[in-house]
């Protein structure tokens, strides 16, 4: 050190320090951990997804046949309380409601609904399933547009798979409703329909879960 | 006793990779951010596998909340160029006889979320700034058969923009009937197809797996 100023003293010449500039960057750190984490908190990051579903017209007129059909496909799944699903297969009429059949109880996971739709719906998901596989293995070179026109095709012309009539107890909520459907595309049922629940099936729920049943209607 | 002299130099750490770093980040970010909306209820919407983007514009959204309140959004926020938004609560007003103001309407025109005010406090509601006292207001729009004004704003937003398509964004909670009566009121305008709002969840099922 004492050689160094003595040098200087010596020179006579005051030489500027070769300092390499070093900036500090703890400032400017600072502030772009706090512009991320602003963006990350105020930012959607997955864009919210539509899910499209069709009613039919409201029926004004009160002497027009419902629509026909066949009770060996028909498939009733009621909604119930507390995320818990029922379905009995074919038709009830009100005359018999002294007679209800059972309902069967089944759940929103992978094993319940899912497997006993897709046991019902083999034929039609087997053929959709094919034609995807086809699609991604590159066997079949088409659009996407005549991708998605050809499942529904294959879709309108299925006439074995079941068709769904999905109703809801009033305890049921929207997340349920959202649910079902979303099996319904999932495995790829082609006839499916949200519809009233009537009050017999009302009674078959309450029964089926031990809740006091409401005051049904004169039978119509 | 020799003391162990630390050497007293400040650990100096380059920050300069870390600044690189987050910068890259931040600009990321800043490119694929779209601002996440304000709900005045919050919503968790269910998951479902579709992969549809929601529309941007053209919409009307249903925003369903659990405490069984319905709130109402046209274009999801602010107004595009076609201002629908004036002129719905123009029709709206003339409907229950209150003159809206040219301010009031342009404040409307600027909200930039859903509302949930019934109409007869919206003069009210649109001369308040604070936005913790305007969600003192927003007890839902009434839809009760005696007082449906939910079924009135369907018909005047779809008169004023006859592209509109129906939205739902309902929260997994929101109980069956509140769902049912809005349908319902949506049928009877005439209103047959409906967008569910949902988040993806993607679910891909093997059908070998299931045959087992």
């Amino acid at each position: 050190m004492a050689e160094i100023i003595q040098e200087e003293k010596a020179g006579g010449k005051k030489k500027a320090k070769k300092h390499a500039p070093h900036i500090d960057m703890t400032p400017m750190v600072d502030l772009m951990c706090l512009l991320i984490t602003f963006f990350m908190l105020t930012t959607a990051f997955s864009k919210p997804k539509i899910m499209e579903i069709v009613l039919p017209e409201k029926q004004t007129d009160p002497n027009a046949e419902p629509p026909k059909i066949p009770g060996s496909r028909t498939l009733n799944i009621v909604l119930g309380p507390d995320n818990k699903i029922y379905w009995y297969p074919g038709v009830v009429k009100p005359e018999d409601y002294n007679s209800l059949p059972p309902l069967f109880e089944t759940d929103f996971s992978a094993s319940g609904v899912r497997k006993m739709l897709l046991e019902r719906n083999r034929a039609l998901f087997k053929k959709i399933d094919d034609f995807n596989n086809l699609v991604i293995t590159g066997k079949l070179v088409i659009s996407q547009d005549s991708v998605k026109g050809s499942i529904r095709q294959l879709k309108k012309d299925d006439d074995t798979g079941p068709i769904v009539l999905i109703k809801a107890y009033k305890k049921a909520n929207y997340g349920n409703v959202v649910d079902i459907l979303d099996e319904m595309n999932i495995c790829g049922v082609a006839h499916y329909m949200l519809v009233d629940i009537t009050w017999y099936e009302e009674k078959m729920v309450e029964t089926a879960t031990g809740i006091a049943p409401t005051p049904t209607p004169a039978k119509k | 006793m020799p003391k162990i002299k630390l050497p007293t130099k400040s650990p100096h750490v380059d920050m300069t990779p870390m600044v690189d770093l987050f910068s890259v980040v931040l600009t990321f970010m800043m490119l694929t951010a779209t601002m996440r909306q304000t709900e005045p209820a919050p919503v968790d919407t269910p998951f479902s596998i579709s992969e549809k983007n929601t529309p941007n514009f053209n919409t009307m959204t249903l925003l369903l909340s659990k405490d069984d309140r319905v709130y109402l959004n046209f274009d999801n926020g602010e107004d595009t160029t076609l201002k629908f938004r004036p002129k719905i609560l123009a029709e709206m007003g003339k409907r229950y006889n209150i003159e809206f103001t040219e301010g009031e309407l342009k404040e409307f025109e600027k909200y930039p979320t859903s509302m949930g005010v019934p109409i007869l406090k919206m003069k009210e509601f649109l001369a308040i700034k604070d936005v913790k006292q305007r969600t003192v207001l927003e007890t839902g729009i009434p839809i009760d058969s005696t007082d449906n004004q939910l079924a009135d704003w369907i018909l005047f937003t779809r008169q004023v923009n006859p592209n509109v398509q129906a939205c739902i964004k309902g929260d997994s909670k929101t109980s069956y009937p509140l769902v049912k009566r809005v349908l319902d009121i949506m049928q009877e305008k005439n209103v047959k197809q409906f967008n569910l709002v949902t988040n993806l969840d993607a679910v891909k099922i093997n059908l070998a797996e299931i045959q087992k």
